[in-house]
């Protein structure tokens, strides 16, 4: 029984720091408890679609998808256009994904020819992927649109002429989804229809994971070389799980940008990965396994900090912006925390796997000590 | 001849041919475009030696396997805590420059014996966990800087907020102290960064001396293959650990090199992306995720620093467009691409 504590506390150490630290620095903040679910139901919604879109990957044993950033820019590429072409409401949500889907799947597909070529590090290829994907964005976007890319609607250029403002306002299709099914309990409002659309993508997982492909990939993220040898395509398989990945990304960011409103062109999905894997690891998830749970309280816990710590530390030190670094500085030391433990059981499990076989070799006899 | 021709190539890989050929063009234009290429040249030079340090910094933990320095803002902090103390203390000229070298050296070593000691616990993940301790250690630094009791008038905000400025001038300090040494003055326009080149090569020669003692050889057994620099008795987490440590040292150095150029200390979150341009300009220069020499490092520097100061003069007279920031960040980024996913190839060859 003590000894099952211990290995409860130890493989949830991230989790229980976090509730921790929430439930000392909640009072110190000053917020109401309606303000806070009323927050958090928000940030579920803008953030969920995000952080699930990582969970494919996982499955597939390619670590945290940083790439998801890809996607983030083909949805902000399809956002841009409906903004141009002035198509508003859940129409213009759903032409933005149809816009942001073949882009997509060209980048995803990019993505992972190139994770391909660097097996056994994935995470820091995509995260550079991501950097470099979003100079080529910039060039497009920043360059290309309004010279290449004809744009009608001149209110989204720069005065210069051409290249794309750096904030899109929104109008049209602000909170759309969220306020598709309106729904106020008490004082807190939530968005059912943001909520629903979480549930399918939920239920399209679970049901994914059951599916040929969802097991190849498992497959694939257990063993690669077992998988190959067992006749599964592995390199398309990878493939495929980034191309979905990507696409559920896209789908997230807009989902994002029609709560927030605005867009901010070159900044709104820089950060998106860094925040949808933080939130992540700090559910509970590692790069191998990731569920659906560590989604949600990841989510919670991260946000609950986030909006928790900068009036904390304003209350306690007299300065929001020692609140400002603490938060990014936790953000930033959490992913390399849970990496580095997640490298290190590893290398842990290797040794030992090494110190079996040589003990059952001088056992046979084979090897002498 | 078309084989040697095709060696050649494979030999130093097409990014980094194209880049070559890229520079080399805009050299040329320089003229044609209403450009003085002696003041071109001069600009290429000083900005070669602000940033040659940094990229030197790369070559140790390269050697011992443990990597690409993403981690490089830590021994920048490091770097930056040796600065803002100089400048509290109040030293002037090459007295300040040493001392700020000097406070950061320490300081440096602790950071990166911590470092190395946690990238030994992560063979084979080094590079992204290095990432998130460089921007971790960048944020708490941040917190620091706001609670630190430095007073100097120069260093804290005029009107009475708390914590150090954003940007601190060095100009009343060491600005260009290293630059003016010695320096080479060929009619109005040419110039060349004597004493910063000096305290370069001096860099490259305490490395390139260490890798010849006996340490430094048994880091780079370790690089080449830890299985066997352990069977020959090479104690390897020692080694890794050593590489680390100087790795981040030469950073601290390096920064602070680069602030007397540049002229201000850039604090807060101003160091946050410094290890990627670093980085790329390594990879150009010809090194790989196993292997680095200092003659990467000088042809790397030269080749993305002529990159990054030619494409806003050149480009910007030629489409009137500023476009060197996405140049940049995509050639960069390419450049760091292309070796990760380079070199896994090249080992599936061998075995």
């Amino acid at each position: 029984m003590n000894k099952n504590l211990k290995k409860f506390l130890i493989n949830n150490a991230v989790p229980i720091i976090f509730i921790v630290f929430s439930i000392m620095a909640i009072p110190v903040s000053g917020f109401s408890s309606d303000y806070l679910i009323q927050e958090m139901i928000i940030r579920l919604g803008r953030n969920s679609f995000l952080v699930l879109s990582l969970l494919i990957p996982i499955i597939a044993g390619m670590g945290l998808n940083f790439g998801i950033v890809l996607g983030a820019m083909a949805g902000q590429i399809g956002l841009i256009f409906i903004t141009d072409w002035q198509v508003a409401g859940v129409s213009g949500m759903i032409l933005a994904m149809i816009i942001s889907t073949p882009i997509a799947i060209i980048l995803g597909t990019l993505g992972g020819l190139v994770l391909n070529k660097a097996k056994g590090r994935e995470m820091v290829t995509s995260y550079i992927l991501g950097f470099f994907i979003n100079g080529v964005y910039q060039l497009i976007v920043l360059y290309g649109m309004g010279k290449i890319i004809p744009i009608t609607n001149k209110s989204i250029l720069l005065p210069r002429g051409y290249g794309i403002r750096n904030a899109i306002d929104l109008n049209n299709i602000r909170r759309v989804l969220d306020d598709l099914i309106p729904l106020k309990i008490g004082n807190i409002s939530v968005p059912v229809a943001t909520f629903i659309l979480i549930a399918l993508l939920c239920l399209f997982i679970i049901w994914f994971r059951k599916t040929k492909l969802g097991q190849d990939m498992r497959a694939i993220g257990q063993d690669m070389e077992v998988a190959r040898s067992s006749g599964i395509n592995v390199e398309k398989t990878r493939i495929i799980s980034i191309i979905i990945s990507t696409i559920l990304a896209s789908y997230g960011q807009i989902i994002f940008l029609q709560n927030i409103g605005t867009m901010n062109t070159y900044n709104s999905h820089e950060q998106i990965g860094m925040f949808s894997i933080a939130a992540l690891l700090i559910g509970g998830a590692s790069v191998i396994k990731a569920t659906i749970p560590n989604a949600f309280v990841g989510i919670i816990l991260f946000h609950l900090m986030f909006v928790v710590s900068p009036r904390a530390g304003k209350e306690l030190i007299g300065q929001a912006q020692i609140g400002e670094y603490f938060r990014v500085f936790i953000s930033y030391g959490i992913i390399a925390l849970s990496l580095a433990l997640h490298s290190w059981k590893e290398l842990k499990e290797k040794e030992r796997n090494r110190t079996a076989l040589r003990e059952s070799l001088q056992k046979d006899g084979k090897v002498e000590s | 001849m078309k084989a040697k021709f095709a060696e050649f190539i494979e030999n130093a890989g097409w990014p980094r041919i194209i880049i070559g050929l890229f520079l080399l063009s805009l050299f040329i234009m320089t003229p044609f475009v209403g450009l003085r290429i002696d003041n071109s040249l001069t600009d290429v030079i000083v900005r070669f030696g602000m940033n040659s340090v940094l990229v030197l910094s790369m070559v140790p933990m390269v050697q011992a396997g443990t990597g690409l320095n993403f981690g490089l803002p830590l021994g920048v902090v490091a770097g930056l805590i040796g600065a803002v103390t100089s400048i509290e203390i109040g030293t002037k000229g090459f007295l300040g420059f040493l001392t700020a070298i000097l406070i950061a050296i320490p300081f440096a070593a602790i950071f990166g014996y911590g470092y190395g000691k946690l990238l030994n616990k992560v063979k084979g993940g080094e590079m992204m966990i290095a990432t998130y301790v460089g921007f971790s250690s960048v944020a708490f630094m941040s917190i620091l800087w706001l609670i630190l009791p430095y007073k100097s008038p120069d260093m804290i905000w005029a009107y009475g907020g708390s914590g150090l400025r954003t940007t601190i001038s060095v100009e009343n300090y060491w600005f260009n102290v290293l630059n003016d040494f010695l320096k080479i003055k060929i009619g109005s326009h040419f110039e060349i960064p004597t004493g910063m080149i000096l305290f370069f090569a001096l860099m490259c020669l305490i490395v390139w001396l260490f890798f010849r003692t006996k340490t430094g050889t048994a880091i780079t057994a370790v690089g080449a293959n830890q299985d066997f620099a352990r069977a020959a008795g090479i104690n390897v987490d020692k080694m890794r650990t050593i590489s680390v440590v100087f790795s981040t040292i030469l950073a601290a150095v390096g920064i602070v090199v680069y602030q007397q150029s540049f002229g201000f200390i850039q604090l807060y979150l101003g160091p946050f992306y410094m290890a990627f341009p670093t980085v790329a300009a390594i990879l150009l220069g010809g090194a790989s995720v196993h292997k680095a020499t200092i003659t990467n490092v000088l042809i790397g520097t030269f080749l993305f620093q002529g990159i990054l100061t030619m494409t806003p003069s050149v480009i910007n007279n030629i489409i009137q467009t500023d476009m060197s920031e996405t140049i940049r960040i995509i050639v960069s980024n390419g450049m760091i691409l292309y070796a990760l996913t380079r070199t896994v190839k090249a080992k599936k060859v061998k075995s």
